[in-house]
C-alpha cells in the first residue's frame, strides 16, 4: 500500500508549472477554423462588399435616387444607368444602394429579434418543465394566428404614435423589425426546445448540478453553447426571411412608404414592368439573393467553427 | 502497477465505524403521464424503499442487473433528483430537507463519477474549464491559483497540466474518465458516487481506472458508493456489498461473507453465474439459471419482488413482502426463508 501512496503523492508534488503548450484562446481558435471554411470566407467577403456598397455607394454614385426624369424612363442598363431606370426615369443603381441600407438593417435587426426571442423561449421551455406547456401553447398560437389581419391591426394602432415619437424612418423601422421578429421566432423556439430537452439529460449537466453550478450558469455555459447549430441555421434563414417579409409588408402598404426604395419594394414595383424593362427587378432581386446566400455561408462557417470537434481537424 | 494494489484494494474495513451517509426508506417513483390532460396513470418504481448506511472511508458496492435502480439510487442520494419518500442523512444533515444555498454549500463534499465518459464532459469546454468549473463556482482561489490547481488535479489523475487547453474529444475514453474524476475531486469531497465508472471503457484500461480510484481513495480518504453490474469488479473493490433487484435491496453484507456464503436466492443465482478461476471448483460449480425476465418496475409483482423468478418461492412469497432484516450483525437479507 505504501508504495502506491508514495506514487500518488509524488504525482501530487510533481511540478505543475510546465505548461509548455501555448494557451489557445477560444476566439483565435474559432477564427482559424472559420478561415478554413472556403464558403464562409467567400460569404464574408461578399457580405462585406454589399455592406460597403450600401454604406459608401450613395456618397460616391452621383445620380439622385429620387430625381424624376421621364425622358429616360424604363431604360435598360447603360453606362449612365448601369442598372437601368424605372418608369419615372429614376436611376435604379442609386435606388438599390440607398434602399439596401434599409433592407439590410431590417434583415439583420429582425433576425436578431426573432433569434433572441426564439432562443429564449426555447431554452426556458426546454429547461423549466413547469413553463414548457404554457410556452409551447403560446408558440403554437403564434404559428396558428392569422398573421395578416393582425399585422393590419398592429400597424394601424402603432404606426402614427411611433412616427411621432421616432420620426418616419426610425418609427417605421422599429415597427417593421418588431413585427417581423415577433412573427418569426416560433420555429427557432421549437427546434431549440427540442435540443435543450435532450441536452439537459446529458451527464455533463448532471455533473454541473452536482457541483452546485447555479441555474443561470448551467444555461449559459452548458445548454446554450450546445444549441448553437440550430440557432446558426435559424439565423441564416432569418435574415433571408426578414428581407423577403419586409418586401411583402411594403407591398401591402404596411411597411415603408413607397418613397423608401427598399429592395423588396423595388422588386414589387418592377414586376408590373417585367415585359417592358426586365432589368428593373434583376438588380434588386440579385442583391437579395446574394445577401441571403452569403449569410447562409457565414452561418455555416460560424456553426462549424464553434464546434471543437470540427475545429481540430 | 497492479498486483500489489489489486490485492491491497479490498482491505478489511476498520471496525468502530462512523456512519457518513444514512439512507432510510428511500423511494423514487417516476410518474407515468398519459392522455391529453397528462394525467398520472402510474409510476415507475425505480427505487422502492431502500435503507443502508455508508461508513466513512469504506467502499459500499451496489450491484444488480441493468434497470434495477442503481443509478437512480446514486442520483437521488446526491440530490440530483428529488426523492419521493425517505430520508438521506449526510453527516447528520437530512439532504431531502435542504434547499437552495444550504444544499449548495454541502455539494462540494459529495460528487459523482459518471458512466459515459462521452456524455459526462461538455464538448464545448476545454478540459481546464471543465475541471475549473467547481473551483470557480465556489470561488476557490484567484484565477492563477485555480490554474495551478487544475494542473495539480490533472497530474493527480495521471494526465499532464498542458492538457488543460484541449477539448474532450481529443482524448480516449479512459483519459476522459480521468478528467471526470479530476472534476469530481476538485473540491476535496469526502464522498463520491461512482456510477459504473468503467463499464463503458475498454477492458484493457478498466484496471487502470479502478487503480486510480483506489489510489485516490487512499490518498484523499474518500468514501465511495461504487455502482456496478460486474460482480468480480465489486468483489475486488468493495468492502461491503448491497445487491439490488427491482428497486429493492435483497441482501447486504461484508464482501467476503456475501461472496462465500450468500443467503438470498437472488444473490446465489447471480454468484453462480460468475466463472471461478480454479478449474476444479469451476467444474463443480452448479449454475442456478433464472427463469424469465425482470418484471417491469412500473408493475412489480406483489409480495417479494423476486417471487416470479425465485427457484424456492412458496405461496407466502406472493402474499407477503419479506422484511429486510439483520440476520447476524452486519448482514441483512430480505427473504422469508433465509437463515
Ligand atoms: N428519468 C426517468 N424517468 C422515468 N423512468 C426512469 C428515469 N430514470 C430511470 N428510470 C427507470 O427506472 C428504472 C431504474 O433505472 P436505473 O436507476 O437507471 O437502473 P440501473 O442504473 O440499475 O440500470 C428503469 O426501469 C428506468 O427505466
Ligand atoms: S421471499 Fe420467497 S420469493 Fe423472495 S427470495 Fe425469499 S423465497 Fe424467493
Ligand atoms: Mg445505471
Amino acid at each position: 500500500m505504501a508504495t502506491t501512496q508514495e506514487r500518488v503523492e509524488s504525482q501530487v508534488l510533481a511540478p505543475a508549472g510546465e505548461r509548455t503548450e501555448k494557451y489557445r484562446s477560444l476566439r483565435s481558435d474559432v477564427w482559424r477554423q472559420f478561415k478554413r471554411h472556403k464558403g464562409a470566407v467567400a460569404g464574408l467577403i461578399l457580405m462585406a462588399l454589399i455592406v460597403l456598397a450600401v454604406v459608401v455607394g450613395p456618397l460616391v454614385w452621383p445620380p439622385d435616387p429620387y430625381a424624376i426624369d421621364t425622358t429616360v424612363a424604363n431604360q435598360g442598363p447603360s453606362a449612365d444607368h448601369p442598372f437601368g431606370t424605372d418608369n419615372l426615369g429614376r436611376d435604379l443603381l442609386a435606388r438599390s444602394l440607398i434602399g439596401g441600407r434599409i433592407s439590410l438593417s431590417v434583415g439583420f435587426a429582425a433576425m436578431l429579434v426573432g433569434l433572441i426571442l426564439g432562443t429564449a423561449v426555447g431554452v426556458i421551455a426546454g429547461f423549466f418543465r413547469r413553463l414548457d406547456g404554457p410556452l409551447m401553447r403560446v408558440t403554437d398560437l403564434f404559428l396558428a394566428l392569422p398573421i395578416l389581419p393582425l399585422l393590419l391591426v398592429v400597424v394601424m394602432l402603432f404606426r402614427e404614435p411611433l412616427k411621432q415619437s421616432f420620426g418616419e424612418e426610425l418609427g417605421i423601422f422599429l415597427l417593421v423589425v418588431v413585427i417581423i421578429g415577433a412573427t418569426s421566432w416560433m420555429t427557432t423556439a421549437r427546434v431549440v426546445r427540442g435540443d435543450v430537452l435532450s441536452i439537459k439529460e446529458k451527464e455533463f449537466v448532471l455533473a454541473a448540478q452536482s457541483i452546485g453550478t447555479r441555474k443561470r450558469n448551467v444555461i449559459m455555459r452548458h445548454i446554450i453553447p450546445n444549441t448553437m447549430s440550430p440557432v446558426m441555421v435559424s439565423a441564416a434563414l432569418g435574415v433571408a426571411g426578414a428581407i423577403i417579409t419586409e418586401s411583402a409588408l411594403s407591398f401591402l402598404g404596411l411597411g415603408f412608404p413607397a418613397s423608401f426604395p427598399t429592395w423588396g419594394r423595388l422588386v414589387f414595383d418592377g414586376r408590373n414592368y417585367l415585359h417592358l424593362n426586365p432589368a428593373w427587378i434583376l438588380a434588386p432581386g440579385a442583391l437579395i439573393s446574394l445577401t441571403v446566400m452569403s449569410v447562409n455561408f457565414i452561418g455555416d462557417g460560424i456553426r462549424d467553427a464553434l464546434d471543437p470537434k470540427l475545429r481540430s481537424r | 502497477m497492479s498486483t500489489e494494489t489489486l490485492s491491497g484494494g479490498a482491505a478489511a474495513p476498520p471496525r468502530a465505524r462512523e456512519v457518513m451517509v444514512d439512507v432510510k426508506g428511500l423511494k423514487k417513483h417516476f410518474p407515468i403521464m398519459k392522455g391529453v390532460f397528462r394525467r398520472q396513470v402510474g409510476a415507475v418504481k425505480a427505487v422502492d424503499g431502500v435503507s443502508f448506511e455508508i461508513y466513512r472511508g469504506e467502499t459500499l458496492g451496489l450491484v444488480g442487473e441493468s434497470g434495477s435502480g442503481k443509478s437512480t439510487t446514486g442520483r437521488v442520494i446526491l440530490q440530483l433528483d428529488q426523492v419521493t419518500e425517505g430520508t438521506i442523512l449526510f453527516e447528520g444533515h437530512d439532504l431531502t430537507q435542504l434547499h437552495g444555498e444550504d444544499l449548495r454549500s454541502l455539494r462540494p463534499r459529495m460528487q459523482m463519477v459518471f458512466q459515459d465518459p462521452h456524455a459526462s464532459l461538455n464538448p464545448r469546454m476545454t478540459v481546464g474549464s471543465i475541471i475549473g468549473e467547481p473551483l470557480s463556482e465556489h470561488r476557490q482561489g484567484s484565477s492563477d491559483e485555480r490554474q495551478q490547481r487544475i494542473g495539480e488535479l490533472l497530474s493527480l489523475v495521471g494526465l499532464e497540466p498542458k492538457h488543460a487547453n484541449r477539448y474532450p474529444h481529443e482524448f480516449s475514453g479512459g483519459q476522459r474518465q480521468r478528467i471526470g474524476i479530476a472534476r469530481a475531486i476538485a473540491l476535496n469531497p469526502d464522498f463520491i458516487v461512482c456510477d459504473e465508472p468503467i463499464a463503458a471503457l475498454d477492458v484493457s484500461i478498466q484496471a487502470q481506472v479502478v487503480n486510480l480510484l483506489e489510489n485516490l481513495q487512499d490518498v484523499l480518504g474518500l468514501t465511495y458508493l461504487f455502482i456496478s453490474h460486474d460482480l468480480s469488479m465489486i468483489r475486488h473493490i468493495a468492502d461491503r456489498v448491497a445487491v439490488m433487484y427491482l428497486g429493492k435491496i435483497m441482501e447486504l453484507a461484508d464482501v467476503d461473507v456475501l461472496y462465500n456464503d450468500p443467503k438470498h436466492p437472488y444473490t446465489k443465482a447471480l454468484l453462480s453465474a460468475v466463472p471461478v478461476p480454479d478449474p476444479e471448483v469451476e467444474s463443480a460449480r452448479k449454475r442456478v439459471i433464472l427463469e424469465g425476465d425482470i418484471p417491469s418496475p412500473a408493475n412489480p409483482p406483489p409480495g417479494c419482488v423476486f417471487n416470479t423468478r425465485c427457484p424456492i418461492a412458496q405461496e407466502r412469497c406472493s402474499l407477503e413482502v419479506p422484511v429486510f432484516r439483520e440476520l447476524t450483525p452486519g448482514r441483512w437479507v430480505a427473504c422469508h426463508f433465509a437463515e
